[in-house]
């Protein structure tokens, strides 16, 4: 097998693996840019794919083809409801903010385990039935030898998390919404001086982080699990939390570090059709993530810095 | 002052009731009857003395898991790696536990220090970070639990079995679980792991409140600048206070490899119990004694929720959603702070 033949099978499912990594961590750059940290990016992943199982199965026969459409719009919606609770207790009630986000993981997984048990009676819910069609995209698909790579076969909501990284870079370097949000993240009093409201800042932006956190959690039950259980997120959150924090908080970083963290996800499962991957043991393709994501926040693969402000909360006329 | 202490006893009480009070609300609203919901968890708990052995065996782990998590807080770090060298501890101590053979009075204490020792080191990593290149704990710390995991259960497919699912059973020199304790309580898995913890909580309370590095260790959480001008090392003592909550985190591990399971498997995702611990450490303060209160009540909720399925048909998850509004109205102590200083105003 030569190398080309290696690329087409690990890219395209790196591609897979990667899209609800960059919505999660996308909208963790949300939050954390304007000074609120999100441990709970994982209770918000939980959160979404809850709601996209669910609708899927109760929706399915009235929608048809639209359902899984359908139901990432309502994993938005509740996601964003949900995190609302995050953004309560640690902007108005000035909470801990990695302590209300550890609370946000555990009501998720509570909360929506306990719902699948009242409605199914079992602790997981069926297999979805309607799931997003795989498309080639036209014209760029034709291009020789990165055409078939990149953009045959894939999931659309695959690349519309790409083209999001762009314009959540654009909203965010670009806009006067931007230079806000970021303002409050660095410097909340000057922010405050110069008539931006905190407070409404922070929680828009914390809401944007459980809708985007919402809909990663319903693209990896709508694509990759199907179905909803304890274990359909395990740790993805938390893995879009270091995409963000590799990728320096920066929009099209985190979606560059989610691309990397797709392909060591796709290395430990297909490494073992792979020839020269055969012999490496699957756990170091397994951690590799983590590991890289400690060498990057330790300074070896350039700095990376928070923002000034991230983790206080602002309370006005307070030095 | 006086009124200062009672407002920091009542929070975590107002916590836990409001925490309940939530709890039976979710009950009710989704159908259930509160009542023989909540009546199922304190027989589940405390019914008769098998629930009890069973509720003293799940606070055994709560309490140093509470312990690793408050030690770090009241030295002004945030351990959430608990899980992970909880993990890797309880490797150690089954991996020592089945290597050697020696008698009980040195294969025990060896095992035990080995868990230690191997979460103090998994803890020492996130703290020479932050004491060396200043980054946070809180991601560092996340990422090792990952980590812990997928090594563990690598160590254990490799090393511990022959390609296989569990490591064989600690030899009885090394072993916690008592014929005798399990006798008195209807042969539940209660286990002398007890003892162990409650040590661990007085050696937490002596070290930080009876001692000058205890001190030291304090003084650094609460202000680095002025610790570093009246001469302390403040990167050494950043990295001590990481690496004495994760030899607790791995004596919490300990518990479940010498005691409750007497062996380790595979796992597909994380044991809860040192994310638990969290949940554990602020309600009971960061304070010794009432994190022993704490990991007895969380204990008995975990516990307690596995009745109520079947005597009143309430989810268990049910409880994880009770100990997350928990964790909630602890974190918004503002909130609980605000409402009492009203009713302390209208008072007078």
């Amino acid at each position: 097998m030569g190398v080309y033949e290696a690329l087409q099978i690990i890219v395209p499912s790196a591609i897979f693996f990667a899209a609800p990594l960059i919505f999660t961590a996308l909208g963790g750059v949300f939050s954390e840019r304007s000074g609120v940290v999100n441990i709970g990016l994982e209770g918000l992943m939980v959160i979404g794919a809850f709601t996209s199982v669910v609708f899927n199965l109760t929706f399915a026969d009235r929608f048809g083809e639209l359902t899984p459409w359908l139901a990432l719009l309502v994993a938005m919606l509740v996601g964003a409801v949900f995190s609302l609770l995050h953004a309560v207790a640690s902007i108005t009630f000035r909470a801990d903010q990695v302590v209300s986000g550890v609370a946000i993981n555990f009501l998720a997984v509570g909360l929506s385990l306990f719902l699948v048990k009242k409605m199914y009676g079992k602790g997981q819910t069926d297999q979805i039935q309607v799931g997003f069609d795989k498309i080639d995209i036209p014209v760029l698909s034709h291009i020789p030898v990165i055409g078939p790579l990149f953009f045959s076969n894939g999931y659309i909501p695959s690349y519309i998390a790409i083209a999001l990284a762009f314009v959540v870079w654009y909203i965010l370097f670009k806009t006067p919404f931007g230079l806000r949000l970021r303002a409050v993240g660095e410097h909340p009093m000057a922010a405050d001086t110069m008539g931006i409201n905190v407070t409404k800042m922070r929680y828009i932006a914390v809401m944007i982080s459980g809708a985007l956190g919402g809909v990663g959690g319903a693209v990896y039950a709508t694509i990759i699990s199907r179905d909803f259980s304890h274990a359909t997120i395990s740790g993805h959150g938390f893995m879009a939390l270091a995409a963000m924090i590799f990728g320096k908080w920066h929009p099209l970083g985190a979606m560059g570090a989610a691309l990397f963290f797709g392909v060591a996800q796709s290395l430990s499962i297909v490494g073992q059709a792979i020839p020269f991957l055969k012999n490496v043991p699957t756990v170091y393709l397994l951690i590799a993530p983590y590991v890289l994501t400690i060498l990057a926040l330790a300074g070896f693969i350039g700095r990376a810095d928070a923002p000034k402000a991230l983790g206080t909360p602002y309370v006005k006329g307070k030095r | 002052m006086s009124s200062n202490r009672v407002t920091n006893f009542l929070v975590p009480v107002f916590a836990v009731l409001l925490g309940m009070l939530a709890g039976s609300i979710v009950m009710l609203v989704s159908g259930y009857d509160p009542i023989a919901g909540y009546s199922a968890l304190v027989y589940g708990a405390f019914g008769d003395s098998y629930y009890i052995g069973e509720t003293i065996r799940q606070a055994t782990p709560y309490i140093l898991a509470g312990l690793a998590v408050a030690f770090a807080f009241r030295t002004g770090l945030f351990n959430i790696g608990v899980e992970g060298q909880l993990i890797v501890g309880w490797l150690a101590s089954v991996w020592v536990g089945v290597s050697f053979d020696l008698p009980k009075i040195i294969h025990l204490p060896l095992a035990i220090l080995a868990a230690a020792a191997a979460g103090a080191l998994w803890a020492f990593i996130p703290g020479f970070l932050k004491a060396r290149f200043k980054v946070h704990e809180v991601i560092i710390t996340i990422m090792m639990n990952y980590i812990a995991l997928h090594v563990s259960n690598a160590v254990i497919r490799s090393v511990l079995s022959d390609k296989g699912f569990k490591s064989a059973k600690v030899h009885a020199s090394a072993s916690l679980q008592s014929e005798f304790l399990q006798s008195i309580t209807d042969y539940s898995t209660l286990h002398y792991g007890i003892i162990v913890a409650l040590i661990g909580a007085v050696v937490m309370w002596f070290l930080l409140e009876k001692t000058t590095k205890g001190y030291e260790l304090r003084a650094v959480g609460f202000n680095q600048h002025a610790s570093q001008y009246a001469g302390m090392n403040v990167p050494r003592n950043i990295i001590l206070a990481m690496v004495i909550s994760g030899a607790f985190a791995g004596v919490a591990g300990a518990m479940e490899g010498l005691g409750t399971f007497g062996n380790i498997s595979v796992k597909a995702g994380f044991t809860g119990v040192g994310f638990d611990g969290i949940a554990v450490a602020l309600l009971g303060s960061n304070n010794a004694f009432g994190i022993i209160l704490s990991a007895f009540l969380f204990g008995a909720l975990k516990v307690g929720a596995l009745e109520m399925p079947s005597s009143a048909d309430v989810p268990t998850e049910l409880v994880d959603i009770v100990i997350a509004l928990i964790i909630f109205f602890v974190a918004s102590s503002y909130l609980i702070r605000l409402l009492l200083s009203r009713f302390q105003k209208e008072g007078k």
